[in-house]
């Protein structure tokens, strides 16, 4: 979700609203906020700050520490490799290689364009379908590089529509 | 409107009786239900659509006497989306959308739709559930409800005896009783210490507070391992109402589930759980009118491994980062907002239950001497039959792996069991005999876990497999102490050097020396177990990591700097698979004629060794 910083404000607010001020609910806060804007937006930590009365630097210190937690937008379509150990047997590293190969940027960032960005995850509970990649919430399961290529490729094509 | 004790089990016969064909083959009822898997396996795969069309088609050809129900998760994940039809018990696999019109026809009409019968590893088809040997040498306790029963009703749940010893323990068991109870029938726990349960209850009991918590871990960090998750998906009352035991026993009214927020459907149904208990006076004040007062509180992870460590845990609990807090003091004394907590993992709690009502002798005599009742697993990796097992402990390695994994898919052979995730070790094919339980894993260099088996074939590069389990304590360790934090990272290093065709003799015993020390001097159990695989697969695999280091080959050909993909002429027959699977069509080659790889445009990724049916490609 892309909004301008008083939009981001305003929403942060809404999901305060659900919390008492109290210091333990920072994680639970700062969960509700990256589910609802796709990462954690510098003015939504300083709504929360305000709030909880913990500094910035403490609850910076919280958001890199979990990695579910990010604080650069996601891209429109977000690959996410499973990294879990069932999918590491199948093969699913050649999969994160190339998709690092393709799109050309580190994980957890976005493409200039803002299409695509990455990241690896540490199992999603597809065992059965392992390997697998997601697009967004979408799974892809018993996944191959050339399954990928081509969910890329079809993902490209139609943006280029 | 919170129920009286006579109104819960007025709605536990009557329920009961409406839901005997899910247990009972023979029972009398004109009704069928389908029971679809809407674990996160089956999930993945689409079965919430299943679920949408079979009630449409049913709706739509308004055929009476036909529920369509939602389940956790059956166990069988590599078959999935999985259908059952019941009572008689068919068991249909790999189902689409698109067959789902047939499947309300045959049940309309008391027929099966044979080609989506499951079949088993021999390519027999099988009639229903229990001819498949995948259950055969299972026996479900934690997941007795999972796959029976619709987990978002709690109403289903209190049809299997469910909050019954809730009430048997608050009507004729004294605190002690409860411990006493537990002690007798040896459970240990499950999160992979297997440190006595009782012991812990009593720790807790005995502390000194006017407020005491009771912390469910469901924290599950081994990647690849879905035990806990399955359990809360599929009976999420279970826990709830262990917990509830577990807090009148320890004198505790306050419970607190900690739970990974990656796992958005276990979330969400133990939402609904503890809104229905609430609903019913299963949780909440003067629970079934007695003097005993339980709350729970969802508290949501954002992906720290080390916070499955009961300390961190508690910190992560009360919004900071998850770093272990140094012990003594203990959780039992010092824990949650500094009150005395009892902290038990999700499967020991779903043990709970059952041990109340069946008797701890019943309990005790499941199992091995040290380790009582049965262990759930998460069968993962190189193996047919990927899903979810529960055996008595004892059973074998081999009866996991091949009698209810049915062994190693592709033709190809087995070369290493995984348990205990990135704590535990990797187990070679010398010891499949061994019975799994705690203290013989433990004797062997690995250890049980939370549940984690992952199947590894003779593809998969020892040197490889280590590599990978410490990028991930690399990437998870807290940064609290050096030993784990610097010495985790130094041990990685050498494991890149090694697989990149760099290592030195000199980097064996130097990784070997930095691996005990490091085992020594953390702080928690993370550092502390860091590099267990690491000691394992040295221990088994020491042929592999000198071949890596003197020779710089990788005979698994798991290891890209090192590999050089080929194809045997003599034994490629032309079938093209190979060329069809490359990313980068560097394989080139007529039909029925040997193919070719050309070295300057492949990337060595290795899809097309691992598609070859013949074995041809060697890499």
């Amino acid at each position: 979700m892309n909004c301008g910083d008083e939009k981001i404000q305003e929403e942060t607010r809404k999901i305060l609203e659900n919390y008492p001020q109290e210091k333990d609910r920072l994680i639970g806060i700062l969960n509700d906020v990256q589910e609802k804007f796709g990462y954690v937006p510098r003015e939504a930590q300083n709504e929360i700050s305000k709030y909880l009365g913990i500094s910035l630097a403490e609850i910076y210190g919280v958001i890199t520490f979990y990695s579910r937690f990010t604080t650069e937008p996601k891209g429109k379509y977000n690959i996410s490799v499973c990294l879990g150990t069932a999918c590491f047997v199948k093969g699913s590293q050649a999969i994160y290689d190339r998709v690092k190969e393709r799109l050309n940027i580190e994980p957890g960032k976005a493409t200039p364009d803002g299409l695509f960005s990455f990241c690896d995850v540490r199992c999603v509970g597809a065992c059965g379908l392992a390997p697998v990649f997601m697009v967004n919430d979408e799974v892809y399961g018993n996944a191959t590089v050339k399954k990928l290529d081509e969910v890329l490729d079809k993902i490209i094509a139609e943006e280029k529509k | 409107m919170a129920k009286t004790r006579e109104e819960i089990d007025e709605i536990r016969v009557a329920k009961r009786k409406e839901l005997e064909l899910r247990t009972n083959k023979n029972a009398p009822t004109t009704e069928k239900h389908i029971l679809v898997c809407r674990g996160t396996g089956c999930t993945s795969s689409k079965s919430p659509k299943i679920i949408e069309e079979l009630r449409r088609i049913i709706e739509e050809k308004n055929i009476p006497n036909v529920r369509v129900i939602q389940t956790g998760c059956f166990g069988l994940c590599s078959k999935g989306p999985i259908v059952i039809v019941r009572p008689e018990d068919t068991f249909y696999s790999h189902v689409k959308i698109e067959d789902c019109e047939e499947i309300v026809d045959a049940v309309a009409a008391g027929t099966k739709v044979e080609r989506l019968l499951c079949k088993d590893v021999d390519g027999k088809t099988v009639e229903s559930l229990d001819e498949l040997n995948f259950y055969k040498k299972q026996k479900r306790i934690a997941l007795q409800n999972c796959g029976v029963i619709d987990p978002e009703n709690i109403e289903e749940y209190i049809a299997f005896d469910g909050y019954k010893a809730l009430e048997k323990v608050l009507f004729s068991m004294s605190q002690d009783d409860v411990i006493s109870e537990i002690e007798k029938s040896g459970l240990r726990g499950r999160g992979g210490g297997g440190f006595p349960t009782a012991t812990k209850w009593k720790f807790v009991k005995a502390a000194q507070g006017d407020i005491k918590y009771v912390v469910c871990n469901a924290d599950e960090g081994d990647p690849g391992a879905f035990m806990d998750r399955s359990i809360l998906e599929g009976d999420p009352n279970g826990v709830i109402e262990s917990m509830a035991i577990a807090g009148y026993a320890v004198g505790a009214s306050h419970g607190v589930i900690y739970v990974r927020a990656e796992y958005p459907i276990a979330v969400h149904r133990l939402r609904i759980a503890i809104k229905q208990a609430e609903e019913y006076g299963l949780l909440g004040n003067n629970i079934f009118g007695t003097d005993f007062s339980f709350d729970i509180e969802i508290r949501l992870g954002a992906g720290a491994f080390v916070c499955g460590e009961e300390t961190a845990l508690l910190e992560s609990t009360e919004g900071r980062r998850g770093q272990p807090r140094g012990k003594p003091p203990f959780p039992a004394n010092v824990g949650l907002f500094q009150k005395p907590t009892l902290i038990n993992n999700v499967e020991t709690y779903a043990n709970v239950s059952k041990i109340i009502l069946n008797g701890s002798d019943w309990f005790a005599s499941i199992g091995t001497e040290k380790s009582k009742g049965t262990k759930v697993f998460a069968l993962g990796g190189n193996v047919v039959n990927v899903g979810l097992v529960e055996v008595p402990m004892g059973t074998t390695l081999r009866e996991i792996v091949f009698d209810i994994g049915g062994g190693i898919p592709n033709g190809r052979e087995f070369k290493a069991a995984q348990t205990g995730g990135p704590s535990g070790g990797c187990i070679p094919a010398e010891h499949l005999d061994i019975p799994v339980d705690y203290d013989t894993l433990l004797s062997i260099g690995s250890m049980m876990g939370s549940g984690g088996l992952i199947v590894m074939d003779n593809t998969k590069c020892m040197v490889d497999i280590a590599k990978f389990y410490l990028d991930f304590t690399v990437s998870e360790s807290c940064g609290k102490c050096n030993p784990c934090r610097i010495g985790t990272k130094r041990m990685h290093e050498i494991l890149t050097r090694i697989c990149e065709g760099k290592g030195t003799p000199e980097d064996i015993p130097k990784l070997e020396k930095l691996a005990k020390q490091i085992k020594a001097s953390s702080v928690c159990g993370l550092g502390q177990t860091a590099p267990n695989p690491v000691l394992s697969t040295m221990n088994f695999f020491k042929d592999e990591y000198l071949e890596h280091c003197t020779e710089h080959k990788c005979r698994a050909g798991a290891c890209k700097a090192m590999a050089n993909i080929q194809i045997d002429p003599e034994k490629c027959k032309g079938c093209g698979l190979c060329k069809r699977n490359c990313p980068v069509n560097a394989i080139t080659g007529e039909v029925k004629q040997p193919h070719h790889i050309d070295p300057n445009i492949c990337i060595k990724c290795g899809t097309c060794a691992d598609k070859c049916p013949f074995h041809a490609i060697s890499k």
